[in-house]
């Protein structure tokens, strides 16, 4: 179920270079069911900006109904959220889409995760959900540069990590694929959120393997009337189109024409 | 009595606020969030007689209280809309007001003739105003014999009285109303979006892959409330307002004007509630204005 909910701010931190971490407080949190799923954000009550941002779920604590986001503030809406104090409160509007399968990798088996740059956070609460079923996780996290690298320690702590950075200052130096072209893990299935160009480049590496990616499109309603948020199919489905909002965002592989 | 009770052809709305053409789907999205029984009436997604899937994306760029779009009409296509889209909104008590598009005379008539033999569709607005298909009814919304032939055209086959939707991109509006009465209009909805662009800061190139797109939200308000005044004056049909409608102060303002109702786009996106929300609203609106009824406002401006 979706609500519209206006939720008290409880922690906001900057933790990299342009990346902070928001928790926001709530009785939306209880219907957040799925990794993967994101909320969609209102910063002002103004007509600046005007429309809401879509942000993914980084992590969930339905104890205390919390979650989390981390995002990069380097756009009007972003800075403004970025300028959120404690006990501030933001208009959310989630959680919406589908998310990332967890029941899709089976107790003892290994999947691979792998994230670019704002597309990381996504995959925290699914490694955590993972590690909680018995799924072992192999992590491979790309960024920019070291100034842009987050939850490198959390990821860690979970499982065996990676990090790439496209100028070499922390890590691998290029992109996720070069890591992995050296390393070929072996895993069952993959799970991954980051650039397009990033998610076509892993469909083509594992031809054979279960995957699952969470794409990213500009968005009007996030919740599907307004059909700006459209994909294209391939024969894999016999639907003409999709909608990231709200079929997606994450979709098997092979679904989306790239 | 209820105080926003308006009469317009084909519809008997129980308040005036009705969400847009495009911005509110076929209502089962909105659904989730509140019962639709409670809106004037819904505009329903353009619909043509084939499926389309419109136009690359990005189709989305926010702008200054505001935000472009070229979705490019995509819709399932006729037969879809009669079998699935309209029995569902079925259960609720809300007039359909079914918005049609085609590229030819031929295939406005088609969706027209169809469209409005549906039970609940209780007014069709022809779409002659859409910017962002090349050949998508913007050559009859520009061109004041094309949209009176085209208009009566239509109403030749309509069951239902026919509103037709006025494009702000023209010189002269008052010209293309006056057109569209004469063709046979029951009435005329108002505006649809005003073309325009935004540039990628970085790249210096437009950022809907359209290249251009419609501009519609709060920026675009005045022009709406210019045009309305303008078109109110010149025909006798009764009008449908729209542009940048969030509040219930923006619809005091469309009705000042001349209009008799008005339709919520853009707001929808910003706050799923915004319609419900400026329905409760208004009955306070109209104490705090000395009006009794809704009605005893429009056209206060040209009084
Ligand atoms: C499903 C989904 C999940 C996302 N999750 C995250 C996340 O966890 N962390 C994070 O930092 N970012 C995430 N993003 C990207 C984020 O939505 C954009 O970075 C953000 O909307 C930009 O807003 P702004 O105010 O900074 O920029 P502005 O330049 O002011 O944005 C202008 C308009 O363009 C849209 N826009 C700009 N860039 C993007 C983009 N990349 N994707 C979609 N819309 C965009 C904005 O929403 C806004 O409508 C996600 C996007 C999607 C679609
Ligand atoms: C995303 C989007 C899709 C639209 N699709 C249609 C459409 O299919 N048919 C139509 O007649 N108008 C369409 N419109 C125009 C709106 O119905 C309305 O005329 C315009 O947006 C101005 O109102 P607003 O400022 O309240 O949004 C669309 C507008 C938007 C923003
Ligand atoms: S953003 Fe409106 S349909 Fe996806």
């Amino acid at each position: 179920m979706i609500h519209q909910e206006r939720m008290k701010v409880v922690r906001q931190q900057q933790i990299a270079e342009d990346i902070f971490e928001l928790t926001l407080t709530g009785q939306l949190v209880l219907d957040m069911k799925q990794p993967g799923q994101f909320v969609h954000l209102r910063v002002t009550d103004t007509y600046e900006p005007l429309l809401r941002r879509p942000i993914s779920i980084a992590s969930i604590d339905h104890e205390l109904k919390e979650f989390t986001m981390i995002y990069r503030a380097d756009g009007r809406g972003t800075k403004i959220l970025s300028e959120k104090h404690l006990g501030e409160v933001v208009d959310v509007l989630g959680p919406l889409g589908h998310g990332f399968p967890v029941e899709e990798a089976e107790p003892g088996q290994t999947a691979l995760l792998v994230g670019g740059g704002i597309g990381v956070p996504p995959l925290y609460q699914l490694s955590k959900e993972l590690h909680a079923k018995g799924v072992r996780t192999i992590h491979v996290l790309g960024f920019q540069s070291a100034n842009n690298v987050f939850y490198e320690k959390q990821f860690s702590e979970l499982d065996e990590t990676y990090i790439v950075t496209a100028d070499g200052s922390q890590g691998t130096k290029g992109f996720v694929t070069d890591l992995l072209k050296g390393k070929a893990p072996t895993f069952d299935v993959f799970y991954s959120c980051g650039p397009t160009p990033m998610l076509s480049a892993l469909e083509q590496a594992y031809p054979d393997k279960k995957g699952f990616l969470s794409f990213e499109e500009r968005m009007g309603c996030g919740i599907g009337a307004c059909f700006a948020c459209v994909c294209n199919t391939t024969a894999a489905t016999d639907k003409e189109y999709l909608k990231i909002c709200s079929d997606g965002p994450v979709f098997p592989r092979g679904v989306v024409k790239l | 009595m209820n105080r926003l009770q308006v009469e317009l052809p084909g519809l008997s709305l129980k308040n005036p606020i009705i969400p847009a053409s495009g911005c509110f789907g076929f209502g089962q999205e909105y659904g989730q969030f509140y019962d639709l029984s409670k809106l004037g009436a819904i505009m329903i997604k353009a619909t043509t007689l084939e499926t389309r899937f419109g136009n690359p994306t990005p189709r989305v760029a926010e702008t200054a209280a505001g935000m472009l779009n070229a979705i490019g009409l995509q819709n399932p296509g006729l037969e879809h809309v009669l079998a699935h889209e309209l029995p569902w909104l079925e259960k609720y008590d809300v007039p359909i007001i079914a918005n049609v598009a085609g590229t030819e005379t031929a295939d406005y008539v088609a969706v027209a003739e169809a469209i409005s033999k549906a039970p609940n569709v209780h007014a069709l607005e022809l779409n002659i105003s859409c910017p962002n298909v090349k050949c998508g009814g913007i050559q009859f919304g520009t061109d004041p014999k094309s949209a009176s032939d085209l208009t009566a055209a239509v109403k030749a086959v309509s069951d239902v009285p026919v509103y037709v939707k006025l494009s702000p991109n023209v010189t002269n509006i008052a010209e293309i109303a006056k057109a569209v009465e004469a063709g046979g209009a029951d009435g005329i909805t108002m505006i649809n979006t005003l073309i325009g662009m935004r540039l990628h800061p970085r790249t210096g190139k437009p950022i809907i892959a359209n290249g251009t797109g419609g501009l519609s939200g709060p920026a675009v308000k005045p022009v709406a409330i210019r045009m309305v005044h303008e078109v109110s004056r010149n025909v006798n049909i009764p009008i449908i307002g729209m542009g940048g409608v969030a509040t219930a102060e923006d619809v005091i303002d469309f009705l000042s004007v001349g209009a008799s109702a008005v339709a919520v786009g853009t707001a929808n996106f910003v706050d799923p509630f915004v319609c419900p929300n400026i329905i409760d609203a208004l009955p306070q609106k109209l104490d705090e204005l000395g009006y009794d009824k809704l009605t005893d406002v429009i056209g206060r401006s040209h009084r």
